[in-house]
């Protein structure tokens, strides 16, 4: 999109390991009698910055959600991290603490301040002592460029520095694998880019990175890979530049004709 | 397009316009009376009639007041004090019933000092609970005051109090030394450790009954507004924490305890509370076996908070409804276990919301704890209706006592929804 030309990149560390970060072998997941999600199969190496589009319905974010069984699937496998996701409480629990997510609406509680939101996790997850937790807070704040915010409540922020914020407050926990959900679907125009520049910056230190979103011009600059989905099934996936230059199927000319068509 | 219309339609804002003052108001004390009273002919005559209207109460309602009689032995007294055809109130019951209507007609005047200090104390424990600005330490007298509060009202032997204070703590301790190997381990570990310490310390202190020990009072002698005040305020601290656990239970993914909560709430909440109260009063007793001495008080105060939690649970309900998935999402992905979510992100903002229902219960609750007076209890309207009405002394002084029962309520109900009122302020971060 318009915002192409700006983004500077640069991808001197952004490597991919042999490493496997994740691993998702056959899965299959319903909402009742729907068939959601279709024997999808995705190996993620460790450093990927993986963009998945598609039309809306077609599963992305179930996709996602799955990894740190936000929503649970009913067959095949996924393992995040070497841990195979399976209904034990407490496994799930340390794959989310590693698995950082954004969300589309934010999701920051409104009831604590922005330093509070940052430290919640790392003090009673981590069992970080409250100083330590608070220095680690600032850190990320300061990277995201809002530490003069930290405390204010989150319903004081715009939309765009809540997402920011939202993004500092998974970073806390140190996550090896950051999992964004439409992040910028939710914001004005002129905050979509001071988002996107926080997820670049990120992108350009090696963080593992599945982003589901719209921002073409992102995926192209930042993404190594770029996955199609329609109907719960992977379609297409490529490099960047193939991907938009010659899309192999017909579903993902359609779509990309009219996303980019305007 | 010709050139003159151009002119007027492309435009470039070259001086951007400072902030500026908003006009000033138009104010003054017959500005707002003109706007707001007298607008126009029909409000002026609604104004008019309005204030005859509270001129009439006023002046049947003021004489009887301020020109009441204060200090007599009887009606008639009052009547003769008063003169013929006398507009004054006869409060002399007031007066003269007073520590009756406080304290009820059969607790021991020389121990009035015991209750009373009780509700001083209870200002102190109440405290760090209401104000987040009071200290956290005082929390430890929040602790020690139900035990203290028993002891100072019923009497008896300090060691029953000391051991039930042990029990609890005794308890929490094998509960916080377990609950890392499981929650169900700890909790059951930890009732069970309470209840070992229960048992030994009730030896102890039937072996023992001297020690410290203040005149024993059983629980008939209660009565008063002292009574409402025991039942309110017990009902309303216990109902509320499980209000709390029947409403995450209704919740729960787990089958079994999301019907048990469905099947209590349901059921409580379908009978009247006067229909529990006999049950407490009359029907408990068949069930229980022969020779267990089960105190009334505690049996009403079962049957109340059982009642009112039911009402709580549904409230609280709605605050949980009322948030937005993503904020229980939001918690999940950053690791954080049930317990912690609820109690950290869930609780917090669902609690906010209810405050207004759940004040809306607690007071009704506290008005509620009146129909003891049908069980043959001596609250103070059961005092009003029984003991004072029914004295040759008394008989007919509705007015009096009855205004005086509404306003001692009116006082507690105000200051609990003035309380809610400024907590809501304070809770406000949302800035919607």
């Amino acid at each position: 999109m318009s915002m192409t030309e700006e983004m500077q990149v640069d991808t001197s560390k952004m490597k991919v390991s042999d490493e496997v970060a994740i691993r998702i072998e056959g899965m299959n997941k319903w909402y009742g009698q729907f068939h959601v999600l279709r024997d999808i199969d995705l190996t993620v190496y460790r450093g990927e910055r993986i963009v998945i589009c598609g039309p809306s319905g077609s599963g992305k974010s179930t996709l996602i959600r799955c990894i740190n069984a936000l929503e649970e699937h009913q067959k095949g496998k996924i393992e995040v991290d070497g841990t195979v996701l399976s209904s034990d409480l407490k496994q799930i629990d340390k794959i989310r603490s590693e698995v950082g997510m954004c969300f589309q609406h934010f999701n920051l509680f409104p009831h604590l301040t922005i330093l509070e939101n940052c430290t919640l996790a790392p003090i009673w997850v981590r069992k970080t002592p409250k100083r330590d937790a608070e220095k680690t807070a600032m850190h990320f704040l300061e990277k995201v460029k809002i530490p003069d915010q930290a405390h204010k409540y989150p319903g004081q922020l715009s939309g765009g520095q809540q997402q920011r914020v939202a993004i500092a407050r998974s970073l806390c926990m140190r996550p090896r694998i950051m999992l964004f959900d439409e992040p910028t679907s939710a914001l004005d125009p002129e905050m979509i880019k001071e988002v996107l520049d926080t997820m670049i910056e990120l992108a350009e230190e090696g963080m593992t990175m599945l982003c589901v979103t719209h921002e073409m011009g992102f995926a192209r600059q930042v993404a190594n890979r770029v996955i199609f989905m329609d109907q719960g099934q992977i379609v297409e996936q490529n490099e960047p530049e193939e991907f938009f230059k010659n899309p192999k199927s017909e579903r993902t000319k359609l779509f990309l004709s009219q996303i980019l068509g305007h | 397009m010709s050139d003159t219309h151009a002119e007027s339609v492309a435009y470039v804002r070259e001086t951007f316009v400072g902030e500026q003052p908003p006009p000033a108001q138009e104010t003054g004390a017959l500005i707002w009376l003109r706007k707001n009273l007298f607008s126009n002919w029909f409000y002026s005559i609604l104004t008019l009639l309005a204030l005859y209207v509270i001129y009439v109460l006023l002046s049947g309602f003021l004489p009887w007041l301020l020109g009441g009689v204060w200090d007599a032995s009887s009606i008639r007294e009052c009547r003769e004090i008063a003169g013929e055809g006398a507009a004054g109130g006869c409060f002399a019951v007031l007066s003269e019933r007073w520590n009756q209507l406080l304290f009820g007609f059969s607790y021991p005047s020389e121990a009035y000092w015991r209750p009373t200090l009780a509700l001083v104390l209870l200002a102190v424990a109440a405290a760090p609970v209401l104000f987040p600005k009071v200290p956290r330490a005082l929390l430890i007298v929040t602790l020690i005051y139900p035990f203290a509060a028993y002891y100072l009202i019923w009497g008896g032997t300090i060691l029953i109090s000391v051991m039930a204070l042990l029990g609890v703590i005794v308890g929490y301790i094998v509960y916080s030394r377990l609950v890392d190997r499981g929650f169900a381990l700890g909790f059951f570990a930890g009732v069970a450790a309470a209840i070992i310490v229960w048992q030994i310390g009730g030896f102890i202190a039937a072996a023992a009954p001297n020690v410290l020990a203040l005149t024993e009072i059983p629980s008939r002698d209660m009565g008063g507004f002292m009574l409402n005040l025991i039942l309110g305020v017990v009902c309303v601290s216990l109902s509320l924490p499980i209000g709390i656990v029947l409403a995450l239970g209704r919740q729960s993914s787990l089958p079994i305890i999301k019907w048990i909560c469905v099947v209590f709430i349901e059921f409580i909440r379908g009978v009247p509370l006067i229909t529990l109260l006999f049950v407490a009063n009359v029907v408990l007793a068949y069930f229980l076996p022969p020779g267990t001495n089960f105190d009334l008080i505690l049996r009403v105060i079962i049957m109340i908070t059982m009642f009112a939690s039911a009402y709580i649970a549904e409230v609280i309900r709605g605050g949980l409804a009322a948030l937005p998935r993503g904020q229980y999402e939001g918690a999940e992905s950053l690791g954080l276990d049930y317990a912690q979510s609820m109690r950290l992100i869930i609780l917090p903002q669902a609690l906010k919301i209810s405050i207004p229902g759940i004040v809306n219960v607690a007071v009704g609750l506290f008005k509620d704890t009146t129909l003891v007076s049908i069980i043959s209890m001596f609250d103070l309207v059961g005092m009003i209706r029984g003991p004072i009405l029914a004295s040759q002394d008394w008989n007919g002084v509705y007015w009096e006592l009855y205004g005086f029962a509404a306003f001692l309520f009116f006082i507690v109900c105000y200051g609990i929804s003035q309380y809610s009122q400024w907590l809501e302020r304070q809770l406000a971060t949302d800035h919607r």
